[in-house]
């Protein structure tokens, strides 16, 4: 049997923690994993935050991130240790042997640069080719990964081209020093789901075209499942499940990959309408001030009570700032907003604290939502303190009831966010939310950062809730599945305007219109060929074009 | 309170020196404030631990008697202008708009003029008495508090938590005290460090050039203006001072940057 290409053996990876005021702690990041990869062939990671799935893929160049250390093991690239080399060597490996391709594009190309100076600068550097030659091989690339004007688009800077079209530039830029193996770290993670399937097409394109190895790591296995040839679950920092995608799609054996490979499952039987909506919104337009577009193009949509209205689109689509009107943060510039039978007035600060107690919102990033110098005893405390004046043991027993139904229990009053893990600070948001006792939920992409198998259960949590609170919920969202998932009744928008809305069984009912076609059938599914399929039968282009 | 860091007891330990010998002066100085104890000049003996000044009083009292005359202006100035000046900061920040303009503008006018300046003129109208001086001080600092309170408060205004309590329908009060001060903190009190050692250096620069505490009281910067002429002949004294404000500007820097580290942990301090 021939030498694989990558070879790794008992691959060790830790880092230092400095939590302040205290002394530095040895954290183990991965412990022991082995791995091959031959020549051409694609490998998957996957796994949730914190599996150790990038660390692993930088270790293939040898090179730990902030801090990270590479304590043991062997990583062998065509026949060498890679971890015994020295730093010189490491250079000529680096950018020639072995490239990489991050996350967010935008963060990784330097603004003051034109794309071509930067996707031709390793292979000119390692001296693979001369300038003439890279310029030529990154205009070939640029053609064979599908972006406009392959010519010239290198001579643009990186802000003048989407964030879609960066992406693949920056594939581009990987594949220009014809290197054995790239290591694809979450490449379309950042971008829109009908911009994803493009780049995700287009480097599977430059993949088999250029017969390249590579590691892609990614969270979502339907993605990985349509580019890899093997994939390789990880939880953290431990392997899981190794096997063929055929294998790991189909026939899990494993318990957490069995979790993965099932999520989104909820079955929640959609509502009928009511007479009598609790929100609506009618002939809506709104624009922010000192600009001269309308971000909101005349509105209408209801919302029944105790149900979910999931609102749909990309971003830019002004789905946020439908949430702005409504709570009053941005007064809409025309139409209005009904609430449980009485006009809304347009402005925050003239709203009664009645409206104010009644509608409540959850944000994306718990994050941020949260003051991280408040306990949760006082973050959830404040909105009954403030609206029903409660305080002391009565304060503190709703506090405890409100954990309990979130699902946190004892022991969390005196704890900081700091000390939460991400789901649990979005139970908390939550709860401070329902402490209001509010009649609507404004859930402003509330699962979008979180890991798979963390959102579900958040969504589960959302839809108990409603069943025991009988509280309607807006729902904001770009993930269609968590759409199927949780909506009563849906509003695709697109570029400002609504572009269909009615109950959930006849939005994802055929004919569509072609917006919410390209929406629907851009969502990965978890079936080997649903790419090649999918880009065959396309009607429309997405907007990343 | 166990593991503090070797510097932060350093510090600790020369800053509660000195706060401990102003607080106490009257009953630590060997000699009265302004009593004729010897000759002119006299060099250290253990009757004058550190020599005698221009007119024959003991320096050690003198220093210990101007340290509580300096610490206690620069303190209660800095904590006039750390509280005028972060209130108006965060003021500023959570309003916006024209509030905010008007304030910043308003700073910018006083900055434009070198505080020093400032000061002479206000100074050379007014009486100088102490609380004339700490006011003035005070007023001129919580211009340079209030631009560091804005630019951090403004940070914090747009994150969702205080979106989150604008939603609830919080009154300015809860947000500015509950959701930004708690916040904005760490870099502040970093800053209260360095405005109390410029503080200390202001109010010596005003005594040296005689406008700021008068004689007989004495104050470092006092002490440097009665004994600078010594130093032609090779005679200490107008150099104590000078020491006493470089070790207590270190180890006030000591104490803030531990604090800075405690208030930087997001878990309430305790791991």
């Amino acid at each position: 049997m021939t030498e694989p290409l990558l070879k790794v053996r008992g691959l060790k990876i830790g880092a230092t923690a400095y939590p302040p005021g205290e002394k530095p702690v040895a954290i183990k990041i991965v412990h022991g994993v082995d791995f091959d990869l031959e020549a051409g062939k694609v490998l998957g990671l996957i796994g949730e935050s914190g599996a150790g799935k990038s660390t692993i893929g930088l270790a293939a160049m040898a090179y730990g991130r902030g801090g990270v250390e590479i304590t043991g093991g062997e990583v062998w690239v065509n026949g060498r240790n890679i971890l015994k080399e020295n730093l010189r060597n490491l250079r000529r490996l680096r950018g020639a042997e072995v490239t990489y391709v991050s996350q967010s594009a935008a963060a990784s190309f330097n603004p003051a640069k034109k794309i071509m100076e930067q996707v031709t600068e390793a292979a000119i550097f390692q001296n693979k080719f001369t300038k003439s030659e890279a310029e030529a091989r990154a205009i070939e690339l640029f053609a064979k990964l599908g972006l406009p004007d392959p010519e010239t688009i290198g001579n643009r800077y990186p802000h003048q081209v989407s964030g879609g079209q960066l992406q693949r530039c920056m594939t581009a830029l990987a594949l220009c020093p014809e290197p054995d193996l790239v290591v694809f770290d979450e490449p379309t993670t950042a971008l829109d789901v009908t911009t994803q399937i493009d780049v995700l097409a287009a480097i599977k394109e430059a993949i088999v075209a250029t017969g390249v190895a590579a590691l892609y790591i990614t969270h979502d296995l339907a993605v990985v499942a349509q580019v890899s040839d093997h994939i390789m679950v990880l939880q953290q920092g431990d392997m899981v499940e190794y096997g063929t995608v055929d294998q790991i799609i189909n026939h899990p054996q494993e318990d957490y990959t069995k979790a993965l490979v099932s999520v989104r499952s909820i079955d929640h039987q959609e509502k009928t309408p009511t007479d009598t909506p609790v929100l609506r919104v009618e002939n809506v337009t709104a624009r922010y001030q000192g600009t001269n577009f309308d971000v909101l193009k005349n509105i209408n949509v209801d919302i029944h009570p105790g149900q979910t209205l999931a609102v749909v689109g990309e971003s830019g689509s002004g789905k946020s700032t439908l949430a702005r009107v409504i709570t009053g943060l941005l007064p809409p510039s025309d139409g209005q907003i009904t609430f449980d039978g009485r006009v809304l007035n347009p402005e925050l600060a003239t709203r009664p604290i009645e409206d104010l107690r009644e509608m409540q919102m959850i944000y994306q990033m718990a994050d941020t939502a949260m003051n991280p110098r408040q306990t949760v005893g006082t973050i959830i405390g404040r909105p009954l303190e403030f609206y029903f004046g409660l305080k002391g043991k009565a304060k503190q027993k709703r506090i405890q009831e409100l954990l309990d139904e979130i699902e946190l229990g004892d022991g969390f009053q005196d704890r900081y966010p700091a000390e939460l893990s991400g789901g649990q600070k979005q139970r908390v948001c939550i709860a401070r939310a329902l402490a209001a006792k509010p009649k609507l939920i404004i859930c402003d992409e509330v699962t979008s950062a979180l890991d798979p198998l963390v959102a579900d259960g958040i969504l589960k949590l959302l839809l108990n809730l409603q069943k025991i609170e009988d509280v309607a919920y807006l729902f904001i969202t770009h993930d269609l599945a968590t759409v199927r998932a949780i909506a009563d009744s849906i509003a695709v928008m697109y570029q400002g305007k609504v572009v269909r809305y009615g109950p959930k069984s006849q939005v994802l009912a055929p004919p569509f219109d072609d917006y919410t076609d390209l929406l629907l059938s851009s969502v990965p599914e978890m079936k080997i060929g649903w790419l090649e399929e999918t880009i065959e039968s396309r009607r429309m282009e997405s907007a990343g074009n | 309170m166990k593991n503090i860091p070797i510097s932060a007891m350093i510090g600790l330990f020369f800053t509660g020196i000195y706060f401990l010998m102003a607080v106490f002066a009257p009953w630590i100085a060997p000699y009265g404030m302004a009593e004729v104890v010897g000759d002119v000049w006299e060099p250290s003996s253990s009757e004058f631990l550190l020599g005698t000044d221009s007119i024959g009083r003991d320096l050690l009292s003198r220093m210990i008697y101007g340290g509580q005359t300096t610490i206690f202006i620069a303190t209660a100035a800095t904590i006039l202008s750390f509280t005028l000046g972060s209130v108006m900061g965060f003021f500023a920040a959570v309003s916006g708009g024209w509030v905010d303009q008007t304030l910043s503008r308003f700073v910018d006018l006083i900055m434009s003029i070198p505080s020093l300046i400032f000061a002479l003129v206000v100074l050379s109208v007014m009486p100088t008495t102490v609380p004339i001086l700490i006011l003035l001080m005070g007023l001129l600092d919580s211009t340079r508090v209030f631009r560091l309170a804005r630019a951090v408060a403004v940070d914090i205004t747009v994150m969702d938590y205080v979106e989150a309590a604008r939603l609830r329908g919080e009154k300015i009060g809860w947000i500015i005290f509950r959701e930004t001060l708690p916040n904005a903190l760490s870099p502040l009190v970093a800053e209260m460090g360095l405005r109390f050692i410029f503080a200390v250096l202001f109010v010596s620069t005003l005594s040296f050039l005689g406008l700021g505490v008068q004689p007989p009281q004495a104050d470092w910067g006092g002490i440097v203006k009665e004994n600078k002429e010594g130093i032609n002949y090779g005679i200490q004294a107008a150099l104590y001072p000078a020491y006493a404000i470089a070790t207590l500007c270190i180890s006030i820097n000591l104490v803030a940057d531990w604090i800075l580290n405690r208030t930087t942990s997001l878990k309430g301090g305790r791991g």
